[in-house]
């Protein structure tokens, strides 16, 4: 009798699910989307379709609004049939989504899907932008974006052209343990502090590495970088002048330190110009102006 | 007297006997109730009757939408019937490996087979793109799983090879360099691990974890087989097993064919967990939890102990996996976290209420 009890509210829970509307006919303006990668989605709300986002992935953090959004897990790690049942007329994923399984039976299953580019080079940007507008047959929208988004970085760029003593930048990413990890060579940080016109001293190394104590010293920051989570969420100390051979350095002595919001600083979204900006602006309070390229960030 | 003893043993014994064949049919309805139930229940709206209705038109028809045809056949029935098998498999494959080794805390970390395929799945991630291009690009996505199951048979041939001396396989040295190859794995791995970059360092993080997400009929035929294959042979072991918990000297008076044995076993279990661990990555708790539940509830019979194994096993690992794809919907959770989440509160009342009766 208890078998029968669940087996009557799965009924129930069907009958509710199946009233929702079918699938939409295919065009170019599509009602159902489901948006994985941060930065996709937030370009989606920037062509002004954030309305017909029916499901996000777990790094899809901005706008706020977007948190509302039916979660479909993180984007490496999507349930075919999770997205299926939200009836997506068009599937956009950022590029390194996964598993290829899933996707494959997406695609099988009739949802239009479109692999938006990733990269940290403002090319990259501007065809991430394109991409996705096109998929929401927003392609004048999408270039004026595109256009928008190159002339910041450009007015950026020219502005920090005069700058001839570049500061020594080094991006931590997390402190786990009392043991660093920085942000090297190819890793969206490293083109972050590019873009803002600082030194990234961690370059030589690959990707992101743990900072032995005594490299530091011969790296010898002089402004250090990190998230800025909002919560002490990860264990152990968040500040990194409490590491001693941090404490010692350049950056250190200054205590300078910066911390941005983790999406906006890395998300490489239509928002990335005001966070170099702003990156910038901190890096070199008396020579960049801060704010200036609100407009792109709504 | 004696006729009155051997009355009273003869009795015990019967009961025991009737005990162990009302759990299998229990254990085997249930794996069926399960299975059926995993196939009606996911988070798209599929009413039950449609889904019998997807079930009974076949794969490919054109009389429902693409995507519902889908659903059914292509994500949900190969999945329950790939967590069908691979929960059996763990669970014989824990089972036979507590009975070779006399002790229960046994599982396939002990004969290289989990750090074998872990290295050479680690190896593919980070090096799939350099060095062993040659070798990974031909195989495109089955390179991960053939990566891992080659891995787990290499280590533990090694493993065996090491343990073997003049045709006869010790067990506790077998243990021993299990430990030490398994060190010595891991820090391989580690390397890796350092040498990688913030995305293959995720795939390596969702790869350990394990989970049935990536089940394609494709990759339920190639490793199927081997699993079932594995299950259904274990059975032949259950006389040897039995007559090893008494010692290895005393099974041999016992007039059984030791090293025979052993050698089947090994090569059962690697094939198993190689190709469990190729289809589904790594899943741990099954072979370890699922075993000593059936020793707590009904005895050690290895005659018992292998089919009830695989038929509880099967069962838990679909259940794990229905509630892994719908209680986080649309997202999945780790199926790791539920098959723990499930067993340890239970085997815990277990073994609270039957304390000591494990011996150990």
């Amino acid at each position: 009798m208890r078998i029968h009890q669940i087996f009557g509210m799965i009924g129930l829970a069907f009958g509710l699910i199946a009233a929702f509307p079918s699938f939409a006919d295919e065009g170019s303006d599509p009602q159902r989307i489901v948006s994985v990668g941060g930065a996709v989605t937030e370009i989606v709300y920037a062509l002004g379709h954030g309305d017909a986002i029916v499901g996000v992935d777990s790094t899809s953090t901005y706008p706020p609004e977007a948190r509302a959004k039916p979660d479909v897990g993180y984007m490496r790690q999507l349930s075919a049939e999770g997205v299926i049942a939200l009836q997506p007329d068009l599937l956009l994923i950022e590029q390194g989504s996964g598993p290829a399984e899933a996707l494959s039976l997406l695609k099988a299953s009739g949802v239009p899907v479109i692999t938006v580019p990733s990269g940290h080079e403002a090319g990259a940007l501007r065809s991430k932008i394109a991409t996705v507008a096109e998929a929401l047959g927003e392609e004048e929208a999408g270039a004026e974006l595109g256009q928008t988004v190159m002339e910041e970085l450009e007015s950026l760029k020219a502005d920090l052209e005069a700058i001839e003593d570049r500061k020594r930048v080094l991006f931590i990413l997390s402190l786990a343990d009392g043991r660093p990890t920085a942000g090297g060579a190819g890793t969206g940080a490293d083109a972050m502090i590019e873009m803002a016109g600082g030194l990234n001293v961690f370059a030589d190394v690959e990707g992101y590495k743990r900072l032995s104590s005594e490299s530091v010293a011969t790296l010898r920051p002089e402004v250090i970088v990190m998230m800025d989570r909002g919560t002490a969420a990860e264990h152990g100390s968040t500040d990194p002048f409490a590491i001693p051979a941090l404490a010692a350095s350049p950056a250190g002595e200054a205590e300078a330190l910066i911390r941005m919001d983790a999406l906006f600083l890395l998300g490489f979204g239509p928002r990335t110009p005001a966070a170099a900006r702003e990156l910038a602006a901190k890096l070199y309070p008396e020579r960049i102006e801060a704010g200036s390229s609100e407009s792109a960030s709504q | 007297m004696i006729e009155g003893g051997t009355m009273v043993r003869g009795a015990a014994n019967g009961d025991r006997a009737a005990a162990e064949r009302v759990t299998l049919a229990v254990l085997a309805g249930l794996l069926l109730l399960v299975a059926v139930m995993a196939i009606g229940v996911g988070p798209s709206g599929l009413s039950p009757d449609r889904v019998v209705a997807l079930l009974a038109a076949g794969p490919g028809t054109d009389r429902f939408p693409a995507s519902e045809s889908i659903i059914v056949w292509q994500i949900r029935l190969p999945r329950v019937l790939m967590g069908a098998i691979i929960g059996a498999a763990l669970a014989v494959a824990g089972a036979t490996l507590q009975g070779l080794f006399r002790n229960p805390l046994a599982d396939p970390g002990l004969v290289g087979v989990s750090p074998g395929a872990a290295l050479a799945a680690v190896a593919v991630i980070v090096l799939g793109n350099g060095v062993l291009a040659p070798l990974v690009q031909p195989l495109g996505i089955f390179a991960l799983p053939i990566a891992a199951f080659v891995g787990a048979l290499l280590s533990t041939f090694l493993l065996y090879t090491i343990a073997t001396r003049g045709g006869r396989t010790s067990v506790a040295t077998l243990l021993l360099a299990g430990i030490a190859l398994g060190a010595f794995s891991g820090a391989i791995t580690g390397f890796f691990l350092f040498l990688s970059d913030d995305n293959q360092l995720r795939d390596i993080t969702f790869w350990t974890l394990g989970g049935l997400g990536g089940t394609t009929w494709l990759k339920l035929f190639a490793c199927g087989p081997i699993m079932l294959a594995a299950v259904l042979a274990s059975p032949v072991l259950a006389r040897g097993l039995n007559a090893l918990t008494l010692g290895e000297s005393e099974a041999f008076h016992l007039g059984l064919e030791v090293q025979r044995m052993k050698t089947l076993a090994i090569v059962l279990v690697a094939g198993a967990v190689g190709a469990s661990v190729a289809a589904a990555g790594i899943i741990g708790f099954i072979g370890i939890i699922v075993p000593h539940l059936l020793r707590l509830a009904v005895g050690a019979d290895h005659r018992f102990l292998l089919p009830g194994s695989a038929l509880l096993g099967a069962a838990l690992l679909v259940l794990a996996d229905a509630l892994a794809r719908t209680v986080a919907a649309p997202a999945e959770l780790p199926i790791g976290i539920i098959t723990a989440a499930i067993g340890a509160p239970f085997f815990l009342w277990l073994l609270l209420r039957r304390r000591g009766l494990l011996g150990v």
